[in-house]
């Protein structure tokens, strides 16, 4: 019998779960406030079902009402994704070590 | 357009890209390299969703367009907004996320054969199952991020906002929202997906309304966690590796960034949720009996500092209010002239969201190894001369360890009070947040500076 998709992914979520968890346990924690501007970013990877929606209409129409959903949350994700990574670089360079000798 | 089995590797390659991202942050030296291995991630997800839809003719200048609206309004607010404001920065973008999955959910309802999950009321049981789960966290995420911005922003008072038979009401709502899963998923029909959609909104809102302004950090947490499942579950709906991996990633730092949160203030995560703390300790706080306190100017300040060798600054949300990161450096590059050491001490829960008072002093150019943990720095009070606490309070309160009917008993707290001298930079003698004295403010080694923390800062620079 062939084992359902389902199960592969599941088994990658659940992995991933574990993954997340040692990961984070080992991020110090004066970088927990770009980690969670990173994160964000990040889970607005949602982008490519927005992308899929947004390309889903025909020629003839570009615009049907899930486009239009597809087009507005491609917009919302990109805030996130530009949004996200650029505070976060802005955050990263901030962080500097004491100059020897001062 | 290139083949399923060749973009589903590349999705995988994104979601690895993703998990060395968090692995950078690590160390600040290490994280700036994780976050490009984050950016080619997510360059990576959307050309492989390019080239795997392959229907270019239509739709694709629009997508670029939006791209392009997106980007630009997030790069806008990436470069502009002020560091103190990064709580309610983080907030609003999780609602962000939180509506972009409600929306992907709504297109991939009215529109299955594009996302090949069946046809329109005919969809896959399990695609059905994912995609509404999706949605729902998706809404509760997207409204509760609104309440916590709002609290965050000030537009809505910080304070608990509780009425009878919230609890049961909430419940209630839960289950309901359990329900019209099982049977939008047995009957397909569209009126119920609507109808869970704002049921799981309004939840949301009722969610984060109870808990007060304190709580903040545990909010944000709770709602990255959310906004990381919301993305999962319509990852298993699209059946795509690099969103499940991310969203099991951000399910999961949110809920450790929570449970640390409520570690920091010695409370069990349910009750923070449960929320309408300090509500209940307002009578016992206002009876207290006057007790005398010294207090002090910029001066008297200059010269205990000037005559310390070590000196242990403790910031909290005050300092960030006042916007007086920068004038404590000042001050503390002063301090450092003469020969004194200086070392920051922070407590996990300081400010309104993880980290939040590590990037204010990063902000303000102070180095990162000067700055310190409760765990690193606590034994150090004692052999300290100087405390400096400037907006901080409940997490110095040594009451935490002292009196067992104290509602912070148990709680964490830095020892600031076995310093020599404690300075406390405060506008008030007014409770802090969990509507509690704070000892401190009697002790025989206490001396008050009633002042905005940036001025007072400020002229004791001028003293030194």
């Amino acid at each position: 019998m062939e084992i359902d998709p389902l199960i592969f992914r599941l088994s990658i979520f659940i992995l991933s779960i574990f993954v997340g968890y040692y990961v984070v346990w080992s991020v110090t924690p004066s970088l927990h406030t770009p980690l969670m501007s990173v994160t964000n970013a990040i889970s607005s990877v949602i982008i490519v079902g927005a992308i899929i929606a947004g390309l889903s209409g025909n020629s003839e129409n570009v615009f049907n009402t899930s486009s239009i959903f597809g087009f507005v949350a491609i917009a919302l994700a990109a805030i996130n994704i530009f949004g996200g990574f650029l505070v976060t670089q802005r955050m990263l360079a901030m962080y500097k070590k004491k100059k020897k000798g001062k | 357009m290139i083949s399923a089995n060749l973009s589903a590797i590349f999705y995988l390659v994104s979601g690895v890209l993703f998990i060395l991202a968090l692995r950078g942050l690590s160390s600040p030296e290490t994280s700036r390299q994780g976050n490009f291995f984050g950016i080619l991630g997510m360059i990576i997800a959307v050309t492989v969703t390019f080239l795997s839809v392959g229907n270019f003719s239509t739709g694709l200048i629009y997508v670029l367009l939006f791209i392009l609206i997106g980007g630009s309004i997030g790069a806008f607010i990436a470069y502009k907004i002020p560091m103190t404001a990064m709580p309610e920065l983080v907030a609003g973008f999780h609602s962000l996320v939180g509506l972009a999955a409600v929306f992907v959910a709504i297109s991939a309802f009215l529109n299955p054969e594009a996302f090949n999950l069946g046809s329109q009321g005919n969809i896959k049981l399990g695609s059905l199952i994912e995609m509404s789960i999706g949605a729902a966290v998706g809404a509760i995420t997207f409204s509760g991020s609104i309440i916590a911005f709002l609290k965050l922003q000030g537009i809505m008072s910080g304070s608990p906002i509780t009425f009878r038979g919230q609890h049961p009401l909430n419940a209630v709502i839960l289950i309901s929202i359990l329900v019209l899963i099982y049977y939008l998923c047995s009957t397909q029909s569209s009126n119920l997906f609507w109808i869970l959609l704002a049921v799981s909104f309004l939840i949301g809102f009722l969610l984060i309304i109870p808990i007060g302004g304190a709580d903040m950090p545990v909010v944000i947490s709770m709602l990255n966690s959310y906004s990381g499942w919301a993305a999962a579950g319509i990852g298993f709906t699209l059946e795509n590796t690099a969103l499940i991996i991310t969203g099991a990633l951000v399910g999961s730092s949110g809920a450790i960034l929570s449970y640390i949160m409520c570690k920091g203030m010695n409370r069990s995560f349910f009750n923070v949720i449960l929320g309408g703390f300090g509500a209940t300790n307002e009578t016992s706080a206002t009876k207290k009996e006057q007790r005398p306190v010294k207090s002090g100017n910029a001066d008297d300040a200059a010269f205990l500092m000037k005559n310390a060798s070590s000196v242990i600054i403790v910031p909290g949300y005050g300092m960030a209010v006042a916007q007086a990161q920068h004038a404590l450096r000042e001050m503390v590059d002063t301090l450092k002239k003469n020969d004194i050491k200086v070392s920051y001490a922070i407590h996990p829960v300081a400010g309104r969201m993880p980290g939040h008072m590590n990037v204010l002093l990063a902000e303000a150019n102070v180095p990162y190894d000067e700055v310190f943990e409760l765990e690193e720095i606590n034994n150090d009070f004692a052999n300290a001369d100087v405390a400096f606490v400037i907006g901080a309070n409940d997490v110095t309160n040594p009451v935490a360890k002292t009196d067992p009917q104290s509602p912070i008993y148990g709680m964490p707290v830095l020892d600031v009070e076995k310093c020599k001298s404690v300075l406390f930079v405060k506008r008030s003698l007014s409770p802090g947040y969990a509507g509690i004295d704070n000892d401190l403010f009697y002790k025989e080694n206490t001396l008050m500076l009633f002042a905005d923390a940036k001025k007072m800062t400020e002229d004791i620079t001028k003293n030194l």
